[in-house]
């Protein structure tokens, strides 16, 4: 008999299954699993979206469906330990967001949507992140960088590759 | 107008202010468990519609009346989704409520599913609010522990599950027919209406969509009454039978180049200017504005001479604006290029476009091309004129799509080339001095990822 390597650990699976009496289908339960998934991998190889697909009794064409629209969760391979959104809507970018993004990105030696090759940050380009009255700002993994300079976004992208950010 | 006492943020700045025993202490839940006594929840729905309350998710819709608009004697079950995708660009008030006192958000919530006889409430929070979720999670158990949800709420009968979604930043989420597509597990496409979700919404039963600052207004209509709410804002005209007034306390977001970023509790109807010199310490370094968002990004522009109007439901609109919006009002100064502005718009709306309807998918795509052309020296001022087509064509207004999105997406460059356009016809005439005549029809651009 051959086992395959399941993606989904039991945690998982356990922590989608404690869910599912929230809602009356198990359909509704996608988005949270795929974030369970994500949460812990940081991606959602497609081999997980059928396992996710199979739990909850749907087509794997149906949750890729639904994981594609959202362009959020990465497929090919894992997002950097830390995952930045650097805020460019109209709010940052009045206070230079656009050329802190840009800092961000020279300073870690990456395009936007890039990963440092140790894997340690991803750095994305974001629409507004409701923390205008910070501007310019950024979220990196759950801690929200307010009012960035070019001095306090090079000590992030320092940090972030010496492991000490979120 | 300076003796206004803010008290939808009465909270925001004391220590603790997110946990139950502070809402307490300030009268939180009392009314609730007055009104699970001696009211029925059409006793509930008849306060919220006579305070005038409208929605301030955007659309303005009076939250009684939506409230009505439920099968009457509906076997259930009733959904309550609260809508707290907060994507509009410009607007966090909905953040700092959830955040500083998640609990006032959670007594509307729960007045609200009594009124509308929902037993089940969604929380609908965007991904990119991490401290919101953890203060509502935790206000979500105390307010179980302390029987404040749950199964038979002080005795009451009424029974209520509350629980928060979390979305995967989209902005098309907080359409209110998107959210619910989301919810279910689907892509976030709007859903054309009829039926409303009034009818049919979430796992297709009747359901109630509001926004957490409706919400939180709901609780202190029920704290302070009718009469409190009324005193606050701009009544309805009297010479116009249709106008519901701009009753009550607005949260207003005021951003950009302010000397003080913020978000200031005010009557509706204070002027742009009013809350930039006020509250907000003018526009920065002394510098004067070129032009305001009078409420989020969707809904265009105010010029300079245009900053007394009344940031009521019905101010902006009578300037061009397509209405009050959230109310976040972004301050844009003389420095910026109005060409850089409107490319920062366009390149928002075709990023969000959900794609499902073909006006907006191309003409959000195709306004953002045509920008980063003009921003390139390869401008024409006939790209004026199609600009303005594409604006005069898309949206739910003149009927091209399913939801309203495309008008916000329209909205900045109808105001934009109508109240600018001597500056975008300079930029272009300066930045294409060999080719800014030219009409005839410009070759494809390569193919560039839409997204
Ligand atoms: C593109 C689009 C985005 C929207 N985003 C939000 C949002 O983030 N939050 C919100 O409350 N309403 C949003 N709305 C408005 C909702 O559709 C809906 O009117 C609102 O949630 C109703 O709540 P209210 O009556 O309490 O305002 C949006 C509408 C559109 C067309
Ligand atoms: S108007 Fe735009 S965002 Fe709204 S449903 Fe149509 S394509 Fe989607
Ligand atoms: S525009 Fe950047 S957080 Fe709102």
């Amino acid at each position: 008999m051959i086992t395959t390597q399941r993606i989904l650990t039991p945690e998982m699976v356990a922590s989608i299954e404690a869910l599912a009496p929230r809602y009356p289908n198990r359909r509704a339960l996608t988005l949270p699993a795929l974030h369970i998934v994500n949460d812990e991998l940081r991606y959602v190889p497609y081999e997980a979206v059928v396992e996710v697909a199979q739990l909850l009794g749907l087509a794997p064409a149906e949750v890729q469906d639904t994981l594609s629209f959202y362009q959020f969760f990465p497929q090919d391979k894992p997002s950097g330990e830390t995952r930045a959104w650097v805020c460019r809507s109209i709010s940052c970018a009045l206070r230079g967001g656009e050329e802190i993004l840009d800092h961000i990105c020279h300073a870690a030696g990456i395009d936007p949507y890039g990963t440092t090759a140790d894997g340690a940050l991803t750095v994305e380009p974001a629409e507004c992140l409701g923390a205008c009255d910070f501007a310019p700002c950024m979220l990196a993994g759950k801690t929200l960088h307010k009012n960035l300079t070019k001095e306090s976004a090079e000590a992030f992208v320092r940090d972030a590759r010496a492991g000490k950010s979120s | 107008m300076t003796t206004f006492q803010p008290v939808l943020l009465e909270a925001v700045g004391v220590a603790g202010s997110h946990t139950l025993a502070s809402y307490r202490s300030r009268g939180g839940y009392a009314p609730l468990e007055r009104m699970l006594k001696e009211k029925q929840p059409t006793d509930v729905i008849e306060l919220v519609k006579a305070s005038g309350l409208r929605g301030r998710g955007g659309a303005g819709f009076p939250t009684g009346l939506k409230w009505t608009f439920l099968p009457k004697d509906h076997p259930g079950p009733i959904y309550l989704c609260i809508n707290a995708d907060e994507s509009e660009p410009g607007t966090f008030n909905n953040r700092i409520l959830m955040e500083d006192d998640p609990h006032q958000v959670i007594e509307g919530i729960i007045l609200s599913a009594y009124a509308t006889r929902a037993t089940t409430a969604y929380l609908y929070l965007r991904y990119e609010y991490p401290q919101s979720w953890d203060r509502l999670q935790g206000a979500i158990d105390e307010a179980y522990a302390a029987g404040l949800l749950g199964k038979n709420i002080q005795g009451s009968g009424f029974s209520l599950d509350l629980y928060l979604h979390r979305g995967a930043a989209a902005y098309i989420c907080g359409e209110e027919t998107g959210l619910i597509e989301s919810l279910e597990g689907k892509r976030a496409w709007p859903r054309i209406k009829p039926p409303f979700p009034a009818i049919e919404g979430l796992f297709r039963k009747p359901t109630v969509v509001n926004n957490i600052e409706t919400m939180a207004c709901v609780a202190q209509i029920a704290r302070r009454g009718v009469d409190w709410f009324r005193s606050i804002g701009v009544p309805s005209d009297p010479n116009n039978p249709r106008d519901p007034g701009s009753y009550g306390p607005k949260l207003y977001c005021l951003s950009g180049h302010v000397e003080r970023p913020g978000c200031y509790e005010a009557p509706l109807g204070i002027t742009a200017r009013q809350l930039i010199d006020g509250q907000g310490g003018g526009v920065w370094k002394g510098r004067k504005a070129k032009a305001v968002i009078p409420g989020g990004i969707s809904m265009g522009l105010l010029t300079e001479a245009e900053l007394d109007t009344p940031l009521d439901f019905a101010g902006p609109g009578k300037v061009g604006c397509l209405g009050l919006g959230t109310a976040a009002v972004v301050v844009i100064d003389e420095t910026v290029s109005i060409v850089d502005f409107l490319h920062n718009s366009c390149r928002f709306f075709a990023h969000e476009s959900c794609g499902q309807c073909t006006p907006c998918r191309e003409g959000t795509a195709w306004s953002l091309r045509m920008l980063e052309r003009i921003r390139a020296g390869k401008g024409r001022l006939k790209d004026l004129e199609l600009l303005a087509e594409i604006g005069n064509t898309m949206g739910m207004m003149p009927g091209s799509t399913i939801c309203g999105l495309a008008d916000g997406a329209a909205w900045p460059i109808k105001n934009a080339i109508k109240k600018f356009r001597g500056e975008f016809e300079d930029y272009i005439k300066r930045t294409n001095p060999s080719g800014w005549m030219v009409t005839d029809p410009v070759p494809a651009l390569p193919i560039v990822a839409a997204h």
